[in-house]
């Protein structure tokens, strides 16, 4: 027998969902149509939703007049780097308040916490005049340090639910067998974690990525990742809603496939420790 | 070589005393049985020798030399834990190798030593699992593999059967006790079972409430109890305890006697009371019976002797085998 399925209330959640999926996806959907119009077409009343004249021409202005590979490059590089230091830094610091908690780790992962719930805008001036003064103002190792050092925190908490779910058991063996603190992590905790690493790296590449407040501040066009070359189209002499459409699209499509291919890991990455 | 001796060894966890001052001296090659009841302590010592925990007081020496501030990496001792803490992410192969691959020895003699332990142990079929694979039963042999691969000074057992179902128990009981004997390196062995003490080991500590209550061959804690604890813990039935009368006319403040060293009839002399329950094992007799003045009794009857709920009997003990107590709880010897 097959099982019966309630085929009404299915139907409506069925449709309620894709009608909050296409809500949140709308804007996105927009600015990738926006981005085949003419200038003139998209800023047309009442928009044209589909049928308009298609047109590349705005890709060829944008890449006319920018360098989208510069831009792409450097968005690998800041939104990587910050990562990968921040996860040289958070896998022993996870490790050590995991198994080796003292009498203070709770009040540091809220203190951890906390750094993130300050508006970044309270210490732009200060970190403004302390690259300036270091000459990082503009550089890649400038920007994959403020970053890596936001997402710190984030890149920690994660990684700490994570390790909290290993058996303390298997570390004790592994010392047990001869093994050095860092030989423990290298060979044991960090493999036994992979799939808990993956969707941290994976979901902060992405709040990396699309970071704007430092990047845009802190960099001009040296260092520059994709926001500041996004940003650099809506210009004071009037909007060309087109031609920023086509580098937001560009900007965000490597995200977007990204993320697209690794919607496992984000979900589980996302809902870790809600359900077990 | 392993000989193991702790001397006066204490831990505390915050306000808590856990091992209050124990002194042991274990010999080279033997089998030592650490048993009690549970929150005893005896897995915060094992974990102390094993250098998992850091001692608040005290001495542990290997071989002599005192190992209180050695790494667990570096005190060359191997466990095996209650859960078996096997990689998940590694092969059969791999798990009985680590110890050997972090020692930094060369791959081809990896391969020979964990062969000749999986052959030990009839792992050999199973050495290109992972352990999410393998039984229960082989994930705990895969344990002992990689306990006695490296060749340690002592095997340190945290309860390491208790996750096996009963058959299975018994049969992995005499499997561990033969290897080490062929071994002949010396395990320190944690239990809450007396039964897998009294088998197992040459000498068995019994710990109550963080304390040593006594350090013997299992045949003399049955034969001379130090105290009360020991008396009661040692032994299926538990002993009899009987105060009062009974135990002054023995100069004594308490009297104990053995399930197994009471005799039953159904007149005669001894202790008159009657059958509260009668439990028929076919081999034995166990009989619980209610003697005035006395309390609850239990003794143990080889055979049948066809009593029942109700009927009246009465139990003698042995006279040699009356252990008695001073009013502290201690053994008093003759």
């Amino acid at each position: 027998m097959a099982r019966r399925v309630p085929t009404g209330r299915t139907l409506v959640m069925t449709l309620l969902a894709w009608g909050v999926g296409f809500v949140i996806f709308f804007p996105i959907l927009w600015m990738g149509l926006a981005s085949f119009k003419t200038e003139l077409e998209a800023f047309a009343t009442p928009p044209s939703f589909l049928f308009f004249d298609w047109t590349t021409e705005n890709y060829a202005a944008v890449q006319g007049r920018s360098d989208y590979v510069h831009h792409a490059v450097n968005s690998v590089v800041v939104a990587g780097g910050s990562v990968l230091i921040a996860l040289l830094i958070a896998i022993p610091a996870a490790w050590s308040m995991a198994f080796a908690p003292s009498r203070h780790t709770r009040d540091i992962l809220l203190w951890m916490l906390s750094t993130k719930m300050m508006p970044p805008v309270g210490v732009l001036v200060p970190i403004y005049l302390i690259y300036r003064n270091f000459g990082l103002l503009d550089s890649r190792i400038g920007l994959v340090l403020v970053l890596c050092l936001g997402n710190l925190p984030i890149v920690v908490w994660m990684l700490f639910t994570y390790f909290k779910e290993i058996p303390k058991d298997i570390l004790e063996a592994a010392r047990m067998d001869g093994a050095t603190v860092s030989k423990e992590l290298v060979y044991v905790l960090t493999p036994m974690a992979v799939p808990g690493i993956a969707s941290t790296v994976l979901l902060n590449v992405i709040l990396a990525w699309n970071e704007a407040f430092w990047t845009l501040n802190l960099s001009t066009s040296e260092a520059a990742p994709l926001t500041v070359f996004i940003a650099s189209y809506s210009s004071p002499e009037g909007l060309f809603w087109a031609k920023l459409s086509a580098a937001s699209t560009l900007a965000i499509a490597p995200i977007l496939v990204l993320g697209w291919f690794s919607q496992r890991q984000l979900v589980r990455g996302l809902t870790f420790g809600a359900v077990k | 070589m392993g000989r193991i001796t702790l001397v006066g060894v204490r831990k505390s966890f915050g306000a808590t005393t856990v091992i209050k001052g124990a002194d042991l001296d274990i010999a080279d090659g033997s089998f030592v049985v650490f048993v009690g009841p549970s929150g005893c302590g005896k897995t915060t010592l094992l974990r102390l020798i094993a250098g998992l925990e850091d001692v608040s007081a005290g001495l542990i020496l290997i071989d002599g030399a005192n190992v209180v501030d050695v790494p667990a990496a570096k005190r060359g001792l191997s466990m095996v834990f209650q859960s078996y803490a096997l990689y998940p992410h590694m092969s059969v192969r791999g798990n009985i190798g680590f110890g050997l691959k972090m020692a930094g020895l060369p791959r081809d003699e990896i391969k020979r030593k964990v062969d000749a332990a999986a052959a030990t142990l009839n792992l050999t079929p199973y050495l290109d699992r992972k352990p999410r694979e393998l039984s229960g039963g082989q994930r705990q042999r895969v344990a002992i593999g990689r306990a006695i691969v490296r060749e340690p000074k002592a095997f340190l057992f945290d309860e390491p059967l208790s996750n096996l179902d009963a058959a299975l128990r018994v049969q992995m009981r005499l499997e561990v006790s033969k290897l080490q004997r062929q071994l002949g390196t010396t395990a320190i062995y944690v239990t809450h079972d007396q039964v897998e003490a009294m088998t197992m080991a040459d000498r068995i500590v019994v710990l109550n409430a963080g304390n040593v209550e006594q350090y013997g061959s299992p045949l003399e804690l049955y034969e001379r109890p130090a105290n009360l604890f020991v008396a009661g813990f040692i032994g299926s039935p538990r002993m009899n305890f009987i105060g009062r009368e009974a135990a002054q006319r023995h100069g004594a403040a308490t009297i104990g006697i053995r399930p197994e060293h009471l005799a039953a009839s159904r007149d005669g002399e001894g202790w008159e009371g009657r059958v509260s329950v009668a439990e028929h094992l076919g081999s034995d007799t166990f009989l619980y019976v209610d003697v005035p003045q006395i309390g609850s009794l239990t003794a143990r009857l080889v055979g049948e002797l066809g009593l029942t709920m109700g009927d009246r009997v009465r139990l003698r003990p042995d006279p040699d085998r009356i252990h008695r107590f001073s009013e502290d709880g201690k053994a008093i010897r003759p």
